[in-house]
């Protein structure tokens, strides 16, 4: 067994006074695998470089060379976490491409599994974050009621985290008899523990002390290199793509749009991107509620579904409002059954470029904060 | 728990069990192992929910290390690329001996959904490190994951400690004559 | 404002160096551009109070059968209207103004259309590879790409 050696660069030339500290791709506080190189002057960081591609699973590559339907479960484990959230835009632009309409019901299941996800996002971030900063049982309650949504998802598509549920057209299959019933007990329980998280952690003041004022980042900055999602409604702007620029049925629902307002720091600092993602999900609760309201009781989910989906040629990019941001997919078709150009548009992929400019200047243990407050999973960061 | 079963033994009274000195250590080693802390791709985030309260992974005596030096054993959870391939070829030669793998998720057994047509994905992760046990599913249930720490935990009672060294040159001519392709 | 109007804004600005307009729903519509004048063209889109593109969406390559093409989605916050440019290059030459001073997050898209398409972005300040190891040969999302035998010893088909 030799010794391996590898090539790698580095890239700013130091000062001698400056410590270059690499937080290599296996770490426990990095989320997933991820190389950061830090330059320090004692425990003050000067300057973050991000190294990635770690994960890199040619996806593009691959949807070139399957058919529009086989592209699904690749899209699925870009964004692991929130998978259903991830088929949605594509599955609407390949639709939007065909002409298809698919039928109300499928509308409804689809925004309350993309809800639903929503939450159970949320709240692997909010635990993750917690557990950057040094709070363990948040992240077992949160898992705790992550469970009961897996469990709702498995008895509806067979999969606990990755699903290949939403098809081109329709639904895979329908769901069982009982999902209103559990899906709005599941509501009760996400409000219920979110009322004990706010006050065990939320407003702890051990954790605001370790997280406002700190990371912080101006509206003009976020806009300007991209940012989407909380990341940029942290920063007070009142912008999402749910409500400008509706697609599917979310112009149904009457939802708010919770921005980061300086509660107990400043406008834009890791707090505000933290309780963005807190009320997101009362919100998402309330989507719910109004959805399951208003579903039908019949319909087919599988009526719409073509035989043979062979777009015309032409081209597309439709985006959609994950968890984590705008996730958008750049379709380019020349008329046969497998698409000539795939692309995806990740939100972490642009919201980790923004790392460097707003950690310059606070201590090393801050970073790690920021770096959970930013809220990446590298799956789609490398496609 | 082989050993500790022995105390009903009518034969054995008194709480004295006669056995092996390997039989003792085994079950010592194998009731604690403890994993270094490495997740790769959506199976860790089954990983997660498996040290999360509802299937509890740390009853096992198995608790998380950061660092490569303390670890017993790695769990490869997730894709495997090729520049992250030579990583983990470091980290497996910083562990210490005795020191196991176990190869979790589709991605890492072979390739997973990504055989085919990836450029940049190593198509198993036992091409660069010998794997003691393989988890199939994409991702796999935690029960899965669970069922095979508890092989994994089987195969280190039934593992040699006083002819170390004959066997360990077993194993390596083992992995040479595998990996010749 | 429409697509029309922004597309007439620019063209009375900068001439011959702005295509012809391209519409067919259901795609999308979009214009293309020569490379010499991108900068400039963006710029104008940025800067002008009726258009303020503040926000650059997607940057992505496409790899056609004898040029290489860049496509650039654009977006404003605030008058809530898109734009898509495309720029097209030889794939002897594919030489691209970098326009990553205009908008910040064209940084690490440029980076990735170098990386797997070979599209040299001119002015970039850091243009090496980000997703491949930096020792990487070949653009893997060309059509002609194929996937080296190994790679530090490793192998890498089935």
């Amino acid at each position: 067994m030799a010794t391996t050696k590898f090539i790698d660069i580095s890239f700013s030339k130091i000062e001698s006074d400056r410590m270059r500290l690499n937080v290599g791709p296996q770490h426990p506080s990095t989320h997933g695998v991820l190389r950061l190189e830090v330059e320090l002057d004692g425990e003050v960081v000067t300057n973050v470089i991000p190294h990635i591609g770690y994960l890199h699973r040619c996806f593009e590559k691959i949807a070139e060379n399957m058919n529009y339907q086989q592209v699904i479960p690749y899209v699925d484990r870009m964004d692991y976490i929130s998978s259903m959230n991830n088929e949605l835009p594509y599955v609407m632009a390949v639709e939007k491409l065909l002409g298809i309409k698919v039928p109300e019901k499928v509308e409804y299941i689809r925004v309350i599994m993309a809800e639903l996800n929503r939450i159970a996002n949320h709240q692997i971030a909010v635990a993750t974050f917690g557990l950057d900063a040094g709070a363990f049982t948040p992240f077992l309650y949160l898992f705790r009621d992550r469970e009961y949504i897996l469990w709702i998802f498995e008895k509806a598509t067979g999969g606990r985290l990755l699903f290949n549920y939403f098809w081109i057209g329709g639904l895979a299959n329908d769901v069982y008899p009982t999902f209103k019933e559990d899906v709005l007990n599941i509501v009760k329980q996400v409000r219920k523990t979110n009322k004990e998280i706010e006050e065990l952690l939320i407003y702890n003041k051990i954790f605001i002390d370790r997280t406002a004022n700190i990371g912080i980042l101006p509206a003009d900055v976020a806009i300007n290199y991209g940012c989407s999602g909380p990341v940029l409604r942290g920063s007070g702007v009142k912008f999402d793509l749910r409500k400008d620029e509706p697609y599917s049925i979310y112009d149904r629902f009457d939802f708010d749009i919770p921005i980061g307002t300086g509660e107990v720091g400043t406008v834009g600092d890791c707090w505000d991107r933290n309780i963005v993602r807190m009320r997101e999900m009362e919100q998402s609760c309330r989507i719910i509620e109004q959805a399951i309201a208003q579903m039908p009781e019949s319909g087919d989910v599988q009526s719409a579904i073509p035989k043979k989906i062979r777009p015309p040629k032409g081209e597309i990019y439709f985006r959609a409002e994950n968890p984590k941001g705008e996730l958008g997919f750049y379709i380019i078709s020349d008329g046969k059954d497998k698409p000539y150009r795939v692309k995806g548009r990740a939100p972490s992929f642009v919201n980790l470029s923004v790392l460097p400019e707003i950690s310059k200047g606070y201590l090393f243990a801050d970073l790690i904060v920021i770096l959970g407050s930013i809220d990446i999973v590298l799956g789609e960061i490398d496609r | 728990m082989g050993i500790l079963n022995r105390l009903d033994n009518p034969y054995e009274v008194g709480g004295i069990i006669l056995g092996t000195l390997e039989d003792i250590l085994n079950w010592g080693r194998s009731k604690s192992d403890w994993y270094l802390h490495f997740g790769l791709a959506c199976c860790a985030i089954e990983f997660m929910s498996m040290n999360a309260s509802h299937f509890d992974f740390m009853r096992f005596g198995i608790i998380p290390r950061a660092t490569p030096r303390q670890a017993d054993f790695i769990m490869i959870t997730g894709t495997v690329t090729l520049k992250m391939a030579e990583r983990i070829k470091v980290l497996w030669e910083q562990m210490a001996e005795p020191k196991y793998c176990i190869s979790v998720g589709s991605c890492a057994n072979s390739g997973g959904p990504y055989w085919q047509y990836g450029y940049h994905v190593l198509k198993g992760v036992d091409r660069i490190i010998p794997v003691h046990v393989y988890v199939p599913g994409c991702p796999p249930r935690p029960e899965a994951m669970e069922e095979g720490m508890m092989k994994l935990q089987k195969m280190i009672d039934q593992q040699a400690i006083f002819r170390k060294r004959q066997k360990l040159a077993e194993e390596e001519k083992l992995f040479a004559l595998q990996n010749k392709g | 404002m429409t697509f029309e109007e922004i597309y007439k804004v620019i063209k009375e600005k900068f001439g011959d160096y702005v295509g012809e307009l391209v519409n067919n729903p259901p795609s999308d519509a979009f214009v293309e551009v020569s490379a010499e004048k991108l900068f400039d063209i963006c710029l104008e889109l940025r800067d002008n109070p009726e258009l303020d593109f503040d926000y650059l969406m997607c940057l992505s390559g496409v790899d056609l059968p004898e040029n290489l093409q860049v496509v650039y989605h654009l977006y404003s916050m605030r008058k809530k209207h898109k734009f898509v440019l495309k720029v097209t290059v030889p794939k002897e030459n594919p030489k691209v103004p970098s326009i990553e001073r205009i908008w910040r997050s064209a940084d690490w898209h440029e980076r990735e259309a170098y990386d797997l398409f070979g599209v040299i972005f001119e002015g970039h300040h850091n243009l090496i590879r980000i997703l491949l190891p930096y020792d990487w040969e070949g653009y893997p999302l060309r059509k002609d790409y194929k996937e080296p035998e190994t790679y530090h010893g490793m192998k890498v088909p089935y």
